[in-house]
């Protein structure tokens, strides 16, 4: 999946000259945590997230209604220069970045320019759409030998039955580097004919179990 | 006490069958008719003639195309194609003749028992043949074509104003008749089933909680899997007084599935005939307690029909007609008789055997996961009485 597939194309961006409070006032007003600071050709000069907004602000036992520390321009906190991203970057890239940088937040360029951005929580949507929870199914997971073409192998045995197929998620069988683990969405109420199907063909089906297997 | 309730019951509601090695199998209500009849518990004074629903009344929780095309399907007219865009045809819900006729006299079954409660002619009503709470407004699913609980609700909404509080305890997340009424504050939903983690149709998660002005009148307990009878009476009872406490209903349906059972093959929760003697208990007492007895019970999913069904489903009857559900033996003249047909033994009496069930490894943190979970399905309405009260 591609960054221009999941990136919020209304960017709410701020100049480097306004001022911290307006800052404060829009990550208040729009609900969101990061604003990418722009110059007039739309590059991305730096980026302010809330908590250096906060940071930057007055302690809420202050009674000064007006305070001084708000009216500085928001280009002394921003952070830069700012880590981007292109459209045409993969979203798996996105979910590295934000893991080993330590971000959350990562405006998207085209020629310099910014064009969109994409956070934590578009990234954990894409993920619940991923592993295709979000529509009607039944879980099986297949324990099979790790080795090439494995996978249309099982497949090939889901097709048979009219069932659709939502997601398929491979991993590591933790005990025994020799296997792995399938796990595969369908959109049926009765995966008993498939489970059936699978067991025939040799597959190990982990789940489901019957009650009282537990392992 | 002894309540005046209408048992609904048609020959022809074995014509919903899909296929013969299909697991969703009407025959189970013809058994559990069988049984009541043979415990002598069901009387002709008793019985309601289902009448078909209109189109007009499917119409109002299913979308004027699909249930056209329903009408082909069921005439050998819709194309593989066109079906699949409505859920039908597929392997959970293939197209068979008449299926349009079987599925309106299911809905028809529901309006039924509807309307004889709520015009006073029983103080309670039980239609095994439906709760068919998969149907979507244009897509069948889940072995469900039309929503009779869906159209069933609309209709008290539109000819009778009341208030209404549908109880969900099939194995499988209610969802067809929870999203048909997910911004509606005056239909309350409380599904209570496995976790939708693995298990059909995914979804169900305690935080599905309503939108708009139907936000706060959804509720679900997605139990875990392997869940015994002990854990699952506990949060369901507590949770079931709490909601209607809160929700003061006119009227509660109550959808009956009978798959939460250890021995049925689709689900894998551990409950035994216990729960099956306890769930009409607790719906029967609050109905009588919020709703003037107002209670229309349906049948739902239960894939066991030979050993679990016809038990659990009788003991809805029974307490409905006495209060008490039944206990010892079964009528030997119905186990003779369904002895020969079914490919496994039958039990044979109303309770499972003391060492049925293997007992579960987990138990105790799958216990305490419940209850985790009960606390969360409530927080609103812990909320709501917390802040009144300051």
């Amino acid at each position: 999946m591609l960054v221009e597939e999941i990136m919020k194309d209304k960017v709410i961006t701020l100049p480097a000259e306004e001022t911290i409070g307006t800052a404060l006032k829009l990550l208040n007003e729009h609900h969101i945590r990061h604003i990418p600071i722009i110059d007039e050709k739309k590059h991305v000069i730096g980026i302010v997230s809330d908590r250096d907004v906060r940071d930057a602000s007055p302690s809420i036992f202050e009674e000064d209604t007006d305070p001084e520390e708000l009216k500085n321009p928001i280009k002394s906190i921003m952070t830069s220069p700012v880590t981007t991203v292109h459209p045409l970057d993969f979203v798996e890239e996105v979910a590295s970045i934000f893991y080993e940088q330590e971000i959350a937040c990562v405006p998207v360029t085209r020629n310099e320019e910014l064009v969109g951005i994409i956070t934590e929580k578009d990234m954990l949507y894409t993920l619940i759409q991923l592993t295709g929870t979000h529509v009607q199914s039944s879980q099986i997971e297949v324990k099979v030998i790790n080795r090439p073409g494995i996978l249309p192998q099982v497949t090939q045995v889901f097709g048979k039955r009219k069932v659709n197929i939502s997601s398929v998620l491979i991993y590591p069988y933790k005990p025994d580097p020799k296997y792995k683990i399938i796990v595969v969405r369908i959109q049926t109420m009765n995966p008993l004919p498939t489970i059936e199907d699978l067991k025939s063909e040799g597959y190990e089906v982990l789940w489901p179990k019957m009650p009282g297997m537990l392992s | 006490m002894s309540c005046h309730s209408g048992f609904v019951y048609s020959n022809d509601f074995t014509n919903y069958r899909f296929r013969d090695d299909h697991p969703f199998n009407q025959m189970r209500v013809v058994m559990t008719k069988e049984l009541l009849d043979a415990s002598g518990f069901l009387e002709q004074q008793h019985m309601i003639k289902p009448r078909l629903a209109t189109e007009d009344e499917l119409a109002l929780a299913h979308s004027k195309p699909y249930i056209q095309a329903v009408k082909k399907a069921g005439m050998g007219m819709l194309s593989e194609e066109e079906g699949m865009e409505y859920g039908i045809g597929t392997e959970d819900t293939p197209m068979f003749k008449g299926m349009h006729e079987a599925s309106q006299l299911l809905v028809g079954s529901t309006l039924s028992a509807i309307d004889a409660v709520l015009e006073g002619k029983v103080q309670h009503a039980l239609n095994l043949g439906g709760g068919l709470h998969h149907g979507f407004e244009r897509k069948a699913s889940g072995f469900c074509i039309y929503n009779d609980g869906a159209v069933g609700i609309k209709y008290i909404r539109e000819k009778y104003d009341y208030k209404v509080l549908y109880v969900d305890t099939d194995a499988h997340h209610g969802d067809g008749v929870q999203w048909a009424f997910y911004d509606d504050p005056n239909v309350c939903t409380f599904s209570i089933h496995e976790t939708g983690r693995y298990l059909f149709p995914g979804t169900g998660n305690v935080n599905e909680r309503g939108l708009k002005e139907g936000y706060g009148y959804s509720f679900n307990l997605p139990i875990d899997a392997f869940t015994e009878d002990e854990s699952f009476l506990h949060v369901y009872e507590s949770a079931f007084r709490e909601i209607v406490e809160f929700f003061k209903p006119d009227v509660i349906i109550t959808q009956n599935g009978a798959d939460a059972h250890f021995l049925d093959p689709l689900t894998h929760l551990c409950s035994t005939m216990k729960i099956y003697e306890q769930i009409p208990r607790i719906a029967h007492e609050l109905s009588h307690q919020y709703c003037d007895g107002k209670w229309i019970a349906l049948g739902g999913g239960g894939y066991d029909i030979w050993r679990v069904v016809p038990r659990a489903w009788s003991q809805i009857w029974k307490v409905m007609v006495d209060q008490t559900p039944f206990e010892g033996d079964l009528p030997e003249v119905w186990v003779n008789k369904w002895q020969k047909k079914a490919p496994v033994s039958l039990v044979t009496s109303w309770e499972d055997p003391p060492d049925a069930c293997h007992p579960i490894p987990r138990r105790k943190e799958i216990t305490e996961k419940n209850e985790k979970l009960l606390e969360k399905a409530l927080q609103l309405i812990h909320n709501q009485k917390k802040y009144n009260s300051m």
